[in-house]
């Protein structure tokens, strides 16, 4: 089908184009890759009566690992494309997840469009990006004719499809913080056909000692409900060396914490299975990961 | 376009001037025309197939300064000043088909061909970049483009076999 009508404003600076959100609002939609948004309006699920378009706006295009009093972040500005990300090899150096991540977001040709703030601000509950933000305990920037705020990735996402984010705000950055230390992460997917939205997506990331214990792991899991899920299993997997993690009990306790709904894809009882045996193989391959990280750093 | 929008005012137009297939073309449309409605209707270049409209089949898919995009998920108004090459494009200099194009009829890539546009232009983009795949890579690079008739085994076959003839053109090419 053909979208509905709209007025399209294409702004050139963030000024110009929170402006445009302040004046029009709820009956304003920010468009970037277009790739989540235009299916929407060509099914007419939405049709908003303005489309500001900020993919011209060059202070947006902006992919940079940044150094803060923390340790290191990647920030990604809101009119970047996945690829770009993806492919970027300072991103790729510092935040192997990234990648881990986006290369299982659709296709190529719809990674060259979309962007990774696009897939925030869209929350969709397949979507990797929002939890791979909240895997990390990133945060997004979005500002306002008022001014700007920074919205942790606990506040971000609110329910499927929708965010914290006001109506006359414009996010304007996201900040995937730069885990310190040695560690190591894996993102698998079960989906019906390659590309397609995960029936259930599982990333883990672990932070490993120097004597070779993890210190900490987590999983994030898209999919499994309304908004990312983000479950700790630094105790679950316990104190053994990291080849040795015991990734069937962290299974077992991501299968007893996530509660996904039925659908025409898969069951309730299927996903919750998946849920546990992908965390296991993300976590093992976390685990590779950080030795494979471990090698070639002994190597330089 | 009154008759488009029967309850509601006119649309505005906007100019908009792409460079297709290196040749610069121009239509006032409003907001809402989609690439590939405005290379279809608008500029008449009716290789470029729509099949879904909501960015899922990949027959319309398009390269947009050198890269593949889904034309359906697009408006025109966002790419004034781009650089588009359909299928009409992919086709060489001299109006021979291109090697993909070649290998597609050879293998028999093809059956109804109405995916085939999307095939096309995604298959020479991606041999740009990847000029010898393995028949994994070629399985790979195919993954988000749909074919209801072949069963994408003669559609894998085609990308292995226009690698080749484009290796064997390189080969040829004189200096």
């Amino acid at each position: 089908m053909k979208p509905s009508g709209f007025a399209y404003h294409r702004p050139g600076t963030v000024a110009d184009a929170v402006a445009l959100l302040g004046e029009h609002g709820p009956e304003a939609k920010v468009l970037a890759g277009g790739q989540s948004l235009v299916p929407l309006l060509n099914m007419r699920l939405a049709a908003p009566a303005h489309l500001v378009d900020v993919n011209r706006i060059d202070e947006l295009d902006v992919v940079r690992v940044a150094s803060v009093d923390a340790g290191q972040v990647v920030r990604v500005g809101a009119a970047a494309r996945h690829s770009r990300v993806e492919h970027d090899p300072l991103v790729h150096a510092a935040l192997p997840l990234l990648r881990q991540a986006l290369v299982l977001v659709a296709h190529p040709t719809i990674r060259h469009r979309g962007t990774t703030v696009g897939s925030l601000a869209h929350a969709d509950p397949a979507g990797e990006m929002p939890a791979v933000l909240a895997l990390l305990g990133g945060s997004v920037t979005v500002r306002s004719q008022h001014g700007q705020r920074e919205i942790r990735a606990a506040d971000f996402v609110t329910g499927p499809m929708t965010t914290s984010v006001r109506a006359d705000e414009l996010v304007t950055e996201a900040s995937f913080p730069v885990p310190p230390g040695r560690t190591g992460s894996a993102w698998v997917e079960v989906a019906r056909r390659a590309g397609d939205y995960a029936v259930c997506g599982v990333g883990v990331l672990i932070a490993v000692d120097d004597d070779d214990r993890i210190r900490q792991a987590r999983a994030a899991l898209v999919s499994m409900g309304p908004v990312p899920v983000v479950v700790d299993l630094t105790d679950a997997v316990g104190a053994a060396p990291f080849d040795q993690a015991d990734w069937a009990a962290a299974a077992r306790l991501v299968t007893a914490r996530v509660e996904p709904d039925d659908d025409i894809h898969a069951t309730a009882a299927y996903r919750r299975q998946l849920a546990g045996v992908l965390t296991a193989r993300a976590g093992r391959g976390a685990v590779d990961h950080a030795a494979t990280r471990a090698e070639a750093r002994a190597r330089r | 376009m009154t008759a488009m929008t029967p309850t509601g005012p006119a649309e505005s137009l906007h100019e908009v001037t792409l460079t297709v297939n290196g040749v610069p073309r121009s239509a006032s449309v409003p907001a809402r025309r989609l690439l590939s409605d405005f290379l279809r209707h608008d500029l008449g270049l009716t290789g470029t197939h729509v099949g879904c409209e909501h960015g899922v089949c990949g027959a319309c898919t398009v390269l947009v300064d050198g890269e593949t995009i889904r034309s359906c998920l697009q408006f025109a108004v966002m790419h004034d000043g781009a650089e588009v090459t359909t299928v009409e494009g992919c086709a060489r200099g001299d109006g021979e088909l291109s090697a993909v194009q070649r290998a597609f009829g050879e293998c028999h890539g093809l059956q109804c061909g109405f995916c085939t546009p999307g095939f096309v232009t995604t298959v020479t983009a991606y041999l740009d970049q990847h000029p010898d795949p393995s028949e994994a890579e070629a399985r790979e690079a195919i993954t988000g483009n749909l074919c209801r008739c072949t069963g994408y085994q003669n559609i894998v076959a085609s990308v292995l076999r226009a690698a080749q003839l484009r290796r064997e053109e390189r080969e040829e090419a004189p200096g």
